[in-house]
């Protein structure tokens, strides 16, 4: 079997399409990169999404916890000391257990003990916690001048928060941000691993990396393979970032823009 | 344990329990509780070690010494760390054993790897085939800290590089004008002044290193989440004296508040550091220290 | 990092230890986790079938022995790469498996596998069957082309039948023994012939070390005594 057929039977075959049977026997280089990266489909969908609306609730945390008021700072700090508290499995392991007893309340939930949904959900609350907090340290250094600058202008409340503070919270967090997002897409491995059951065959990346892994019983090929994918796909993750870094950073004097560090180290 | 403990199914609930949680396999995940704590407790020196030895090469002015510090710190950060434990530690095993092999078994003549086999001389064998058991477990624990501390080495070289940036070039310019050597200036003006620098970095690092501990099943090492998994399953009456039925989720839930609480000591006591080693630095954070004071 | 794993191996070679001779100890590696096939006592040592057979074998073999306790994912890996001597964790003979390591003869006949359901009626064909991720049993249901959901220990695929999730879990018609009548659980009628007998898993190179344990099940067999252990512990049919 050519590799070109290799490929068109398996590149999508995560998702469900393609052939049925996974390949058994006679193993080929060429099924490892087709089926690995197939399963890399996965981890992009739970890292993309959880990434996006985690990062509106993020917001949302962090300014509650700066808030003066303890009813909205509260509640804030528990969940994000919770959730950066507790390692990610156990995290799948309750979500996992809740959703399956909500399950019984209401047919509304059916759709959350997939993985394709209900470790997105875990993945999204987790996500929050991490990047509130990274928000939230940025808020802490945004600099006195440039919020007494704007009570000069006579901006209050959300026009405030909207055209001085959001904008330099981003500015100032994004290289601490742009490290979370990629340990959240190393993280989304963990969802087959040890959070969710795999339906029909369909998993991520690191499930056909075990699958082959099994079958061939040599953990010395697939495995390389998928950490050669997650390489590739850290390095677009900070091309991407680095091009927002430098919209973000565009009205700062150029000369003396700091090189984009990834410094902060934020995975679970 | 206790002499009650007999016949357990006669035994009311208190009592019952306390049969129950002091099993000998209750006793080995309390145990999995230290040998956690150990792993951390060594793990982290050593992941310093590395990650001080990556983040100096990486400045190093010979190019390959800052190539091989830059390419260890990108792989290893680039790679999700189960994908690397999945293979790393039989990998980590196998090159210790051929290099043994080399040195101790010049003379062997058949082939190292056999198919899928790898067999190295009797000799060669780490650890020995002969040693008793608890010296294996000790090597398989050596391995692990030793596939943690490549790990987090990476990171921590990736912080620790870019503390040493951040000291103020003006530091180093004067230590210069003093006449101080190259290497004079590295060791009595960057490295002390780099620690706070460093430290916001480390410590989510440290976090993040207690919360990987749960992938320690994984290299061979049984850890707590192991024995939560088998001792919260269901229990069958033909083969333990204290059946029950699902039961993990009060385990992970004890879990989840050892976590929690290793969380919260962890931040109290990295405050701490904060405090003492921004005294005297030309900081925001020493600034302040100072003005208290005075 | 090259350089720090080396200096590190250097240390490693310097502090090896002085005597060396052979095969003094055999390592016998098991999971643990497989009732009743080998799982940890209350005592927090390893129990089941395959412990009291292990125990027997090696003082028909005249060999000391001693139990090691490895995850299933990486069993075989583990042993090519000469962390343990053998296998013996309730691991069927397979033609994958006997390419990459040698097997003795069966200890225990080969035996169906069975289902677990909470409906005696269930439709196999057009519900969802559970089975542990990398088992032969997945594998089959895979084959069939039946809707098949992977649990990563035996454990969860139970749970998963108890609450819903999945209409039938297919397994080892021992293990369906031990959870069948709890919570309404019923075995079903029908079983699946997958996979042969289960067998000790030697390195390919290890012949020698193989021959010995094969003589030892060998006579087990001739006198019975594999018998009376396979009833004790109810792990499959007898010879």
């Amino acid at each position: 079997m050519s590799c070109l057929q290799t490929i068109s039977d398996y590149a999508f075959r995560s998702l469900g399409y393609g052939e049925r049977l996974l390949p058994r026997g006679d193993f080929t280089l060429c099924q490892q990169f087709t089926l690995i990266g197939s399963g890399m489909i996965w981890n992009v969908y739970f890292g993309v999404l959880a990434l996006l609306a985690g990062f509106f609730l993020a917001v949302t945390l962090a300014v509650g916890k700066s808030s003066a008021n303890p009813m909205a700072r509260k509640p804030a700090e528990w969940f994000i000391f919770v959730f950066r508290g507790s390692p990610l499995f156990i995290q799948f392991f309750f979500g996992y257990f809740l959703f399956l007893s909500l399950k019984s309340v209401s047919s509304v939930f059916d759709p959350f003990t997939s993985a394709a949904l209900g470790a997105l959900v875990v993945l999204f609350l987790n996500t929050s916690a991490y990047t509130a907090e990274i928000f939230y340290g940025a808020l802490l250094s945004i600099p006195k001048g440039d919020v007494e600058a704007a009570d000069a202008y006579g901006m209050t409340g959300f026009k405030r928060f909207r055209r001085i503070t959001f904008p330099t919270m981003l500015r100032l967090a994004w290289p601490s941000y742009t490290n979370e997002a990629i340990f959240l897409f190393h993280a989304t491995t963990l969802v087959f691993f040890s959070g969710f059951p795999a339906l029909r065959q369909k998993g991520d990346a690191l499930y056909y990396a075990s699958y082959f892994a099994d079958k061939t019983f040599n953990p010395f090929v697939p495995y390389p393979i998928l950490a050669g994918y997650f390489i590739l796909l850290t390095l677009v993750l900070i091309g991407l970032f680095g091009v927002a870094n430098r919209r973000l950073n565009r009205h700062m004097p150029q000369t003396k823009l700091p090189r984009m560090k990834f410094r902060l180290n934020l995975i679970r | 344990m206790f002499s009650y403990c007999t016949d357990p199914s006669t035994l009311d609930n208190l009592a019952w329990l306390s049969c129950y949680l002091t099993t000998g396999k209750h006793s080995a995940m309390y145990v999995s509780v230290f040998v956690v704590l150990l792993l951390l407790a060594i793990t982290a020196p050593m992941a310093l070690l590395f990650g001080f030895g990556a983040a100096t090469a990486s400045r190093s002015t010979i190019l390959p010494l800052r190539w091989l510090g830059r390419a260890y710190t990108s792989i290893v950060r680039g790679v999700p760390d189960i994908a690397f434990f999945l293979f790393f530690v039989i990998a980590l095993d196998q090159g210790f054993e051929w290099l043994r092999h080399k040195v101790k078994c010049p003379d062997w003549d058949e082939p190292i790897r056999r198919g899928v086999d790898f067999v190295v001389c009797d000799a060669a064998k780490l650890p020995l085939g002969n040693a008793p058991q608890w010296v294996h477990e000790t090597y398989g624990f050596f391995l692990a800290v030793l596939t943690f501390a490549i790990v987090f080495g990476a990171f921590a070289a990736n912080v620790m590089y870019g503390a040493m940036q951040t000291v103020p070039r003006a530091q180093l310019e004067t230590a210069e004008a003093y006449g101080m050597t190259r290497r004079q200036t590295f060791w009595r003006v960057l490295v002390p002044q780099m620690w706070v620098y460093a430290l916001p970095g480390l410590s989510n690092l440290w976090m993040v290193l207690i919360k990987a501990t749960p992938l320690l099943f994984l290299l061979g090492v049984e850890d707590i989440v192991y024995w939560a998994r088998e001792l919260g399953g269901t229990q069958n009456p033909r083969f333990t004296d204290y059946p029950h039925g699902d039961w993990r989720m009060w385990y992970f839930l004890a879990l989840l508040v050892f976590y929690l609480m290793f969380t919260k000591v962890s931040e109290v006591v990295l405050d701490r550091i904060m405090k003492r080693l921004t005294k005297g630095q030309a900081t925001m954070g020493g600034e302040a220290q100072r003005k208290a004071a005075a | 990092m090259k350089k720090l794993v080396l200096s590190t191996a250097a240390l490693a070679l310097t502090a090896g230890f002085a005597m060396a001779d052979g095969h003094g100890v055999v390592r016998l590696g098991t999971e643990g986790a497989y009732e009743p096939w080998n799982f940890v006592n209350d005592a927090g040592e390893i129990d089941g079938f395959e412990r009291d057979l292990g125990d027997e074998l090696c003082e028909r073999a005249e060999l000391t022995c001693e139990w090691v306790k490895n995850d299933w994912d990486s069993i075989i890996p583990n042993l090519v790469s000469g962390n343990y001597d053998a296998i013996i964790a309730g691991m069927s003979i397979t033609a994958e498996r006997e390419e990459v390591i040698d097997f003795t003869q069966g200890y225990t006949p080969p035996d169906p596998s069975a289902y677990l359901s909470l409906d005696a009626g269930v439709d196999l064909e057009g519900g969802i069957i559970a089975a542990q991720a990398s088992t032969l049993q997945a594998a089959f249901i895979a084959d069939q082309g039946w809707t098949l959901i992977e649990f990563a220990t035996p454990e969860e695929t139970v749970a998963a039948v108890r609450n819903g999730e999945a209409d039938a879990v297919l397994a080892d018609s021992s293990f369906i023994d031990t959870v069948v009548g709890t919570d309404g659980l019923v075995k079903l009628e029908r079983t699946e012939a997958i996979g042969g007998g289960v067998g000790m898993g030697f390195r390919e190179s290890d012949a020698e070390l193989r021959g010995k344990f094969d003589a030892a099940i060998t006579s087990m067999k001739e006198d019975g005594s594999l018998n009376e252990l396979i009833a004790k512990w109810q792990v499959s049919s007898q010879w």
